[in-house]
């Protein structure tokens, strides 16, 4: 398959913050991939190499071929502004008009904006728009050039359930013809409704690259608290992920609690205090690599 | 690629008109100037009231040119709008190339004030072929003005580009000669006067006005300011692009 977009070993510095570590990540042609990760794991960063917008400290970011900073190469993509910019004073049709004209094969207006439930409103000046409009705009403008691969950035975040779902239908539909999209979000909901395969980044890195299944199977990690003085034998439970100690509380990361708990009850050790806690994404990752390092070790 | 720059253009200029408070703010300053200080006391004498309105259209011009801009260019940096834009298959020429020429639009605005003042209350020669030749000095007079005024858009935050510019704008205006000509200038300005780029434009546009032919050193010291303006323009953009956190 082609690969559209890819970094190899992408490190991205801000001063001496550490925004992307060595990030490997290749978007091959008709994938629809998620991007999921708590705020300020890298998200961001990472769209901002893909697009142009910034370069990296090392390594390298391939687009369509090119490189990102070339104009040309950015013709073939499709990005979603953040809609609190929009220019206010200008109408809807204006800037569909505007943002249009730098591509060379555009999507037909009241087709677009159709196809995004905003077809009543190209006179309506922006400043005019509802949240909710606002954020369909800034997601359609990013189909304005039919773009082969399309980056959208927390396309639904503010937006109701049923503009959610047809937000999602829009993408499902471009996808469906061939699109290739890459979408981050930090809600599971909505990368779990379109994504087939789902990178997950945290603290600058890359924790997980693999299939919406696989990655709901780690995301399904528990956290079992208890106070116990002394629980020697806990490593040899089962399906324990990871341990960690806190004072005389111990933390157990399972994929299993109801086993564990049984497991726990059977030992005979005495304990108290005994909570199950679901995780969340970021400390599911950093459990789960924390884990798989220390077994490499 | 002139599309695009068209494209752009007509972008910044329905910004601009759908705030129309704007497009007379530039012209008001220099209409009242010439009302107050250039009527009573040349309103009578053609050629002089012609030279001072060739000098208010100048400030005109610089204020749009310089203080406009620079306020406009800060102002947009600090909207997410911004990294979108450059998101957009397009090179910063035709982003720059589009607000140039809406800057030039306004400032040909921005001399009807001023021309509508001298027409009513002095006997400054209008004639459409003279109107024209000052209008096309203030516009090349103004490019060094116009660099500078992107140069500290894309150096300072809008709060600090609205004093800075303002207090560039009106040393250059005086000390070009703009406010009080050269002839009746203290003899320290005088020295002085041609090193600043507002002398070279104020030459132009005084020939323009049927003045004197321009000195050599204005002119040539006023294209050195454009050189050097837009080479910091240049790199105050490079400088920019790699800049904010996100």
């Amino acid at each position: 398959m082609t690969v559209l977009a890819r970094t190899v070993e992408a490190t991205r510095r801000y001063g001496d913050v550490l925004a992307l570590d060595r990030v490997s990540v290749d978007i091959r042609a008709g994938e629809l991939v998620g991007l999921l990760g708590p705020n300020g794991a890298g998200k961001s960063t990472l769209i901002n190499l893909f697009v142009g917008l910034r370069r990296p400290s090392s390594g390298t970011v391939e687009l369509l071929g090119g490189s990102p900073s070339d104009p040309a190469v950015r013709r073939g993509i499709g990005v979603t502004p953040q809609e609190t910019g929009l220019p206010e004073v200008l109408r809807v049709g204006e800037i569909v008009d505007f943002v249009s004209s730098h591509f060379p094969r555009r999507a037909a207006k009241a087709e677009l904006l159709d196809r995004f439930g905003l077809g009543d409103l190209v006179k309506r000046q922006i400043g005019g728009l509802s949240g909710g409009q606002k954020r369909r705009l800034a997601v359609a403008l990013a189909f304005a050039g039919r773009p082969r691969l399309v980056f959208l950035d927390e396309p639904t975040t503010g937006l109701d359930v049923e503009a959610r779902r047809a937000l999602w239908d829009g993408i499902k539909a471009f996808h469906e013809d061939g699109g290739t999209v890459l979408l981050t979000s930090h809600y599971l909901e909505e990368i779990e409704a379109l994504a087939e395969r789902v990178v997950v980044v945290g603290h600058g890195r890359v924790l997980a690259d693999d299939t919406m299944r696989a990655v709901r199977d780690v995301v399904g990690v528990r956290r079992v608290s208890l106070d116990a003085g002394e629980l020697p034998e806990l490593p040899e439970l089962p399906g324990v992920a990871a341990v960690e100690r806190e004072g005389g509380r111990v933390h157990l990361m399972t994929t299993d609690p109801d086993r564990l708990v049984v497991e726990l009850v059977r030992s005979g050790a005495p304990f108290s205090g005994l909570e199950i806690r679901p995780t969340s994404l970021e400390e599911a990752f950093l459990t789960i690599t924390a884990a798989k390092e220390h077994a490499h070790v | 690629m002139s599309s695009l720059i068209l494209a752009h253009a007509r972008y910044q200029a329905l910004e601009q008109i759908r705030v129309p408070i704007g497009l007379l703010a530039g012209g008001l300053f220099p209409a009242i100037s010439m009302l107050a200080f250039a009527a009573p006391f040349v309103g009578d004498d053609p050629a002089a009231s012609t030279l001072s309105m060739g000098s208010m259209m100048l400030i005109g011009g610089m204020s749009a040119a310089l203080i406009a801009l620079s306020i406009s260019v800060a102002q947009d940096r600090e909207q997410p709008w911004n990294p979108y834009l450059r998101t957009l298959p397009a090179g910063p020429l035709p982003h720059f190339a589009g607000r140039l020429l809406t800057a030039m639009a306004l400032m040909v605005v921005s001399t009807i004030p001023v021309t509508l003042v001298a027409a009513i209350f002095t006997e400054a020669d209008l004639s459409p072929v003279r109107l024209a030749g000052m209008i096309g000095a203030v516009l090349a007079g103004s490019v060094p003005f116009m660099l500078i005024g992107l140069f500290l858009g894309l150096m300072l935050p809008s709060k600090a580009a609205i004093a800075v510019s303002q207090i560039l704008f009106f040393p250059f205006a005086i000390v070009g000669g703009l406010m009080l000509p050269p002839q009746v200038m203290p003899g320290f300005l005088n020295v002085i006067s041609p090193y600043v780029p507002s002398r070279g434009g104020g030459e132009l546009v005084w020939w323009a006005a049927g003045g004197a032919a321009p000195a050599a050193l204005p002119l040539v010291v006023l294209a050195c300011w454009t050189v050097v303006a837009g080479v910091a323009a240049a790199w105050a953009y490079r400088r920019d692009e790699g800049r904010r956190f996100s």
